[in-house]
């Protein structure tokens, strides 16, 4: 007997396994009477698009590694073959393609949509943390899933990015010998990137397993944001959204199909059909657009930072911990408030300056008196910006949720959302590009400053001093109206 | 009698009871140990079997003809997986090299200290900034702002002695060992 209530079955062939395991009660538990809020909106199909989109790419993907070679000689060639000879073979890879691109959309609104409706809030902390780890294997597994075809753009973006690695101090250049397996990107990093391909993919499958599972502990967030109180808030799973999710991903996988059917190359570069040549940089390279704003940041920082510039990021960090994240300052300098801000904001200044001017010889700003060069600091920043996503329950500790009831959190989010869009424009251009007669790295700078302004500023702030709206009693009632 | 044997079995079971619990700790710490000296010395052969395997460290010397080359131009060889540039340098080019103030570059050499002959400039044609490929060894090339190489990806400038005089590049381009094995023959590594 297994342990907890079972369900009952009419047919004895499940009725006789499902004594023996549960798999037919736990489905039934879990996906057919399992209580979900009534109000969903169809932001809340894309977990199961998400879904789809990973079972789609590993079976995709499971094929295709049976007509490749990993081998920087026949790579190259074996993907031409699979394109041209291998039957159905430009459907399966044009589905693998266009997969990863869509696999990010989704996952892309899934996040935007859990920001949105506070979905990481308490207490959904965890269920948050797992999904953006599902967010950074993807982002491992997308990267080097590009290198595989060795055209141009594999073997220059995956030597550009690699070659961040070196930016650590003292071990760098250690570990990316060890990426490589050699002194540049080359057959032994190619075998190895397949074989990692390969098994990340199911790494995600795991992680996605616990994300579901912590999913089903807690329970969905909704567009109010507010918990279901009882029977009249909920819905069952099935019929109701198993259905609603059905609808919304036949209509997403009409604009998948539309992509592989009808512009199977537009969202790759060109370039990835030159075959790989270690002696030729592309001019101009460019990562796939999914990684475009964390590129922008990557490139934002220009300047090397030094005693004086560090000094003073220190001085304003101190003033935004005492006055801004807690509820009373407790510092014994709070007094002096405005002198530290004053000498903080010089400082950065004065760090700032020298490094940009070497000719006026301030002592400690040369490049090699960097304490974090602007390579370090561009890893540090792209990097970051994705550990800024792992705390943001603990950033943004406002009680309600859904942004519906915050407005000035909801304008400062889509102002963020604007701006992450903005970023990856400007990841896609050239590095010394100009908007009209603005340089865009000034603008990529701005934009990372609103990005990281925007988590450990606004939402702090906000978490002490936004009034909010009054939330709605229960979901029935702001669904059905007073009269249900 | 009685109470005092009660009294010494309360004692000893007291004291049993401690010893026993600090064994069970250090057991289970020493356990615990040997379980990570363990799978560090499991881990150890596999990740470095990533590193460079040997055949991949064979391939570590090169000569070049360089016979070919008049003034003014430059080819490419692989060394390692990765290109180094030879250039034959005019007397113009070297004079720009050496006429440069060190204490106003980024990363501050001479050329003295960056050649062998005045003549032959040998360097490892990777940009310091995210290792792409300088253009610059053909005539038709752009050679960025200080007649030497510029790289594309992220505009990097190299003046005639491949130091880095702009851009986003924190290093000059590596020099590779080498020896001129004749007056026309170098070999690197």
């Amino acid at each position: 007997m297994g342990s907890g209530e079972r369900a009952e079955f009419k047919n004895p062939v499940i009725g006789w396994i499902d004594e023996r395991l549960p798999l037919f009660t736990l489905m039934q538990k879990e996906y057919g009477v399992f209580p979900t809020p009534r109000n969903f909106n169809y932001f809340w199909n894309f977990g199961a698009i998400a879904m789809f989109m990973l079972v789609a790419m590993i079976v995709s993907g499971i094929v295709l590694a049976m007509h490749y070679t990993a081998d920087t000689e026949l790579a190259f060639d074996s993907v031409e073959r699979i394109m041209r000879d291998v039957n159905s073979g430009w459907l399966i890879r044009y589905i693998h393609m266009n997969g990863a691109s869509f696999f990010f959309v989704a996952v892309y609104i899934h996040i935007f949509r859990g920001m949105y409706y506070g979905s990481y809030k308490k207490p959904r902390e965890l269920l948050w943390i797992l999904g953006v780890l599902i967010f950074l294997l993807m982002m491992a597994t997308a990267f080097i899933g590009y290198v595989l075809p060795w055209g141009q753009m594999s073997l220059w973006g995956a030597t550009v990015i690699t070659n961040l690695f070196s930016a650590i101090p003292w071990v760098g250049d250690s570990i990316v010998t060890l990426l490589w397996g050699g002194f540049s990107v080359d057959n032994p990093t190619l075998t190895r990137f397949f074989a990692l391909h390969y098994l990340l993919p199911f790494v995600i499958f795991a992680v996605v397993f616990l994300h579901v599972w912590a999913l089903h502990i807690t329970g969905s967030n909704n567009p109010l944001g507010i918990e279901p109180k009882g029977p009249q808030d909920t819905l069952p799973f099935h019929p109701y959204y198993t259905m609603k999710d059905s609808f919304g991903l036949v209509l997403f996988v009409i604009l998948y199909a539309l992509f592989i059917f009808y512009a199977p190359d537009s969202l790759g570069h060109p370039d990835n059909y030159i075959p790989a040549d270690p002696l030729v940089t592309p001019p101009h390279i460019v990562p796939e657009w999914y990684f475009l704003p964390f590129y922008a940041i990557l490139r934002a920082i220009t300047f090397n930072m030094n005693i004086y510039f560090l000094a003073g990021i220190a001085g304003l960090f101190t003033l935004l911990v005492e006055f801004v994240w807690r509820e009373k300052p407790k510092m014994i300098a709070a007094p002096y408030a405005l002198p530290i801000l004053v000498a903080s904001l010089f400082l950065a200044a004065l760090g700032f300056i020298g490094d940009q001017y070497p000719t006026l010889g301030i002592p400690f700003t040369a490049a090699e008196d960097a304490l974090v060069s602007a390579k370090l600091g561009g890893v540090l920043a792209m990097f970051g910006a994705i550990v800024l996503l792992l705390v943001l329950p603990w950033l943004d500790t406002h009680p309600i949720r859904s942004a519906r009831f915050r407005p000035l959190f909801k304008w400062s989010f889509l102002l963020l959302f604007v701006v992450f869009v903005f970023l990856g424009y400007i990841g896609s251009q050239p590095a010394d590009a100009a908007f009209g007669p603005v340089p865009l790295s000034l603008l990529g700078l701005l934009c990372t400053g609103y990005y990281y302004g925007f988590f450990l500023v606004i939402l702090p702030f906000l978490s002490r001093f936004e009034k909010g709206r009054n939330l709605p009693k229960s979901i029935h009632e702001a669904v059905l109206g007073k009269g249900a | 009698m009685t109470i005092a044997n009660q009294e010494l079995r309360t004692i000893m079971t007291a004291h049993t009871k401690d010893d026993e619990n600090a064994r069970r700790d250090f057991l289970q710490l020493t356990a615990g140990a040997m379980g990570v000296v363990g799978a560090a010395c499991v881990a150890t052969p596999l990740v470095n079997s990533l590193n460079p395997a040997k055949d991949t460290l064979a391939l570590a010397t090169i000569e070049v003809d360089v016979s070919d080359l008049k003034p003014g131009e430059a080819k490419t060889e692989m060394w390692q997986g990765k290109p180094v540039f030879i250039k034959h340098r005019t007397p113009k080019e070297i004079e720009e090299a050496e006429d440069v103030d060190v204490a106003t570059l980024r990363d501050k050499q001479p050329d003295s200290a960056r050649v062998q002959k005045p003549e032959w400039l040998v360097v490892i044609g990777v940009c310091t900034h995210l290792g792409c490929i300088p253009v610059g060894n053909k005539p038709t090339d752009a050679h960025g702002d200080y007649d030497g190489w510029f790289c594309p990806c992220h505009g990097s400038h190299y003046d005639t002695s491949g130091r880095v005089r702009k851009g986003p590049a924190p290093k000059n381009l590596a020099v590779p060992p080498y020896e001129f094995v004749s007056d026309t023959v170098i070999k690197i590594g």
